[in-house]
């Protein structure tokens, strides 16, 4: 253990923190930066094709149907990923007083396997390498690729866990446990395949059918409840207590939130079968226990926002702290919207529609993104040691632009949305379909502008905030000296 | 003996046991029954294992990721039934790996598409969407045409899809790559392929006699969705689920 260490033990009183490995935080860091900002130019891209499909380009690789999930897979499992994979190493450390466990080689092992997985996944894709599955695209073997990593991942999770010197695990590394093990589960339950051939990519996947759409749907609503909703949940039960320097509001409300979520969430897949060939029975489950789904959201929300009480005033100073609040906020919005969607008379109307994408944006930009986000204006300055921020003002700059962004996108998509609905079912006086479906998506084009115009605020934004963090790491300035005596939460 | 939660919060592993049980009980609820139910997939005559070359052909549309702008799932609505046709059964995707039902109709519902319009509109429309369809929004697919059909592995193919349960017969095996030719060019034997594979429309299908391209096994696939129920011949008990 270095000087500085013991340092702080005889100054402070308090007990020495053991040297964190913060490289690879550093490093996941960076690449959330990266990912997101291809992400956000994908998504505009693709957004952009959509308006004008000249943008297609004639290319196969350049189509929207290969290019779609390169923006998904990158916002997810590459930003989002980095972000959580990031996050839970550094929140794990300090929050168990132990450094993470399997040693530098593995946490590396974990990070670059992680790039890899991003980089096979995406590259298949463009070269027309799916498995057809939405947010399961990869082949069976980046799958096994993935599986292998993230072994790797649990081992270091749960074995800095077990060597933490805090007698109990805090909150926040309950939702990333159960974020951790659920992705597991769903991603071979999701996968299971038998390749053509050992040496080619294509497999055909187990199950057939309806059967298939379940098990489709029981895995992407819960990459929604586990991966960008338990992960980004145990973010808020980290940041915004340490951002706002006041202990999590209710500690009983984060029992019943834990559990409740972590139940309900897994039954929530068949509200995107709604009206197709799934039994009635699964149907009628999946929106019954949608419904109840609102509930522990909206006691998430709760607590995260009251842990605000008392420090409601660092708002208006810290941008950081301002993302992950109204990151809070879109959470409560798009966890009300949800159920309100999977009701299966507001589904007939806006399953198939746009309305869909907006939903999913509202949680994407609004909740995942922004919590990353506020996070970051924390993580960055600490772990490259810097006082704060290069530009707060910068900074400001991002969240009104970033906010207008989503503003846009998720109304236009409100609009074109309910429109399509609507215009799929209208009839004319004399009892024909009034419209052709081509006149439907003539009718998008405006709202299909205001989206990318939209996508590209957001974009905007995300580069605003890498310029700020590169000037951030860049710049002069002295060591902070209370780092290393910094005690664990 | 009162109940404590620090109990848990101070234990990893019986953290990770119950987190598994809470989070397995609800999957299993739903999934398990769809495979034991027998009355989940509708009882209905007609539906096939697909030819090799529409099986080719569904690939193609698998790896152009169709089903992000197309559904192939109508659901049982008035102005879903009038304009696509009869809603869709369990029965007709039974031998989907994947479904391809699709979340989003940015373009229009597929389930029912084949025979409604003709092989030169599917391969004009493909190549150059707009010259059809003014106000489209589909990318060109003119590649498809240019690129002949890698099918010399069709059998491997069909062995793997049987493995996942797919009713592919030794003799289907065998016969794959003959089938597959006499589909494409009408040069084979159709009538053991009539046979193998019931109302199976052979034909030339991308327009070029010449070859097989990827463009004939798209084709050939969108022009069999959504044909091999009858559904004149259906009394509604068999499609109670």
């Amino acid at each position: 253990m270095t000087a500085i260490a013991s340092a702080a033990q005889s100054s402070t009183g308090i007990r020495r923190a053991p040297i964190y490995a913060d490289d690879v935080i550093r490093a996941f860091m960076i690449a959330t930066i990266f990912w997101g900002v291809v992400a956000f130019a994908a998504g505009v891209y693709i957004a952009l094709q959509l308006a004008f499909p000249v943008l297609n380009l004639g290319l196969e690789w350049t189509t929207f149907g290969r290019l779609r999930p390169v923006h998904t897979s990158a916002a997810i499992f590459a930003f989002g990923g980095n972000a959580l994979l990031g996050t839970s190493f550094h929140v794990v450390q300090r929050t168990c007083r132990a450094r993470l466990w399997g040693g530098d080689a593995l946490s590396w092992f974990v990070f670059w396997g992680y790039q890899a997985f991003i980089v096979l996944a995406a590259t298949g894709y463009v070269l027309g390498i799916s498995q057809g599955k939405e947010y399961a695209e990869p082949e069976w073997y980046v799958d096994l690729w993935l599986t292998l990593v993230w072994v790797a991942y649990l081992l270091i999770f749960a074995g800095t866990l077990l060597k933490r010197e805090e007698p109990h695990i805090y909150v926040a590394n309950w939702f990333y446990l159960a974020f951790i093990l659920t992705i597991a589960v769903l991603h071979i339950g999701n996968n299971l395949a038998v390749p053509v051939s050992w040496f080619g990519s294509k497999s055909y996947g187990a199950a057939a059918g309806v059967q298939d759409a379940m098990i489709q749907w029981w895995y992407g609503h819960n990459a929604v409840g586990f991966f960008l909703t338990a992960g980004f949940l145990g973010m808020m039960y980290y940041f915004i207590p340490k951002r706002a320097e006041r202990p999590v509001y209710s500690y009983r409300l984060s029992i019943i939130h834990f559990w409740a979520l972590i139940f309900l969430y897994i039954w929530a897949g068949p509200h995107h079968l709604h009206y197709t060939a799934l039994p009635d029975w699964a149907q009628t489950l999946g929106m019954t226990f949608s419904i109840m789904l609102w509930m522990p959201s909206w006691g998430g929300m709760i607590n995260g926002l009251m842990t605000l009480s008392g420090a409601w005033d660092k708002l208006r100073t810290d941008p950081g702290l301002r993302f992950s609040v109204t990151a809070v906020g879109f959470y409560g919005m798009s966890t009300f919207e949800g159920p309100v969607m999977s009701i299966k008379a507001v589904n007939s109307l806006s399953h198939y529609t746009d309305w869909t994408i907006g939903h999913v944006h509202s949680g994407a930009l609004g909740w995942v993104a922004f919590i990353v986000f506020g996070a970051l204006y924390y993580l960055v300055p600490f772990l490259w040691k810097k006082q704060d921020v290069w530009s707060p003002r910068l900074a400001s700059w991002h969240f009104w632009i970033s906010t207008m962004g989503i503003v846009l996108y998720i109304t236009s998509m409100w609009v074109s949305g309910i429109m399509q609905g609507l215009m799929w079912r209208a009839y004319d006086e004399l009892g024909f379909l009034q419209y052709s479906f081509v006149e439907s998506v003539a009718a998008m084009h405006p709202f299909y502008v205001i989206r990318a115009l939209g996508g590209l605020l957001f974009l905007t934004g995300a580069l605003l905030m890498a310029y700020n963090f590169w000037r951030t790491i860049r710049q002069e300035e002295p060591a902070r000296a209370v780092y290393a005596t910094t005690p664990a939460e | 003996m009162t109940f404590r939660h620090a109990t848990i919060e101070k234990n990893v592993i019986l953290l990770a046991i119950l987190t598994l049980i809470t989070i397995s009980i609800g999957g299993l609820v739903q999934i398990v029954p769809l495979f034991t139910i027998e009355t989940t997939i509708e009882r209905v005559d007609g539906v096939r294992p697909y030819t090799p070359l529409e099986l080719l052909g569904r690939n193609i549309y698998v790896r152009e990721g169709c089903y992000l702008c197309h559904s192939q799932q109508i659901r049982p609505f008035k102005d879903e039934i009038e304009r696509y046709g009869h809603y869709s059964l369990a029965a007709e995707s039974m031998y989907d790996h994947p479904f391809q039902w699709g979340s989003k109709r940015t373009g229009p519902d597929l389930a029912r598409v084949g025979g409604k319009y003709s092989n030169v509109w599917h391969v004009a429309h493909l190549i150059e969407p707009r010259a059809v369809v003014p106000e489209t929004v589909m990318p060109p697919y003119a590649f498809l045409a240019d690129r002949a059909l890698r099918y010399d592995d069709i059998a491997a193919h069909l062995r793997a899809s049987r493995i996942v349960g797919v009713p592919y017969t030794d003799g289907m095996i065998e016969a794959a790559k003959a089938d597959l030719e006499a589909q494409a060019t009408q040069d084979g034997d159709s009538d053991a392929l009539l046979k193998r594979y019931p109302k199976t429309v052979a034909g030339d299908f991308d327009g070029d006699p010449n070859r097989i391209t990827e463009m004939d096994a798209l084709v050939a696939y969108l022009q069999m969705l959504g044909t091999l129920v009858k559904f004149t011949d259906i009394r509604p008990e068999q499609l109670k689920q």
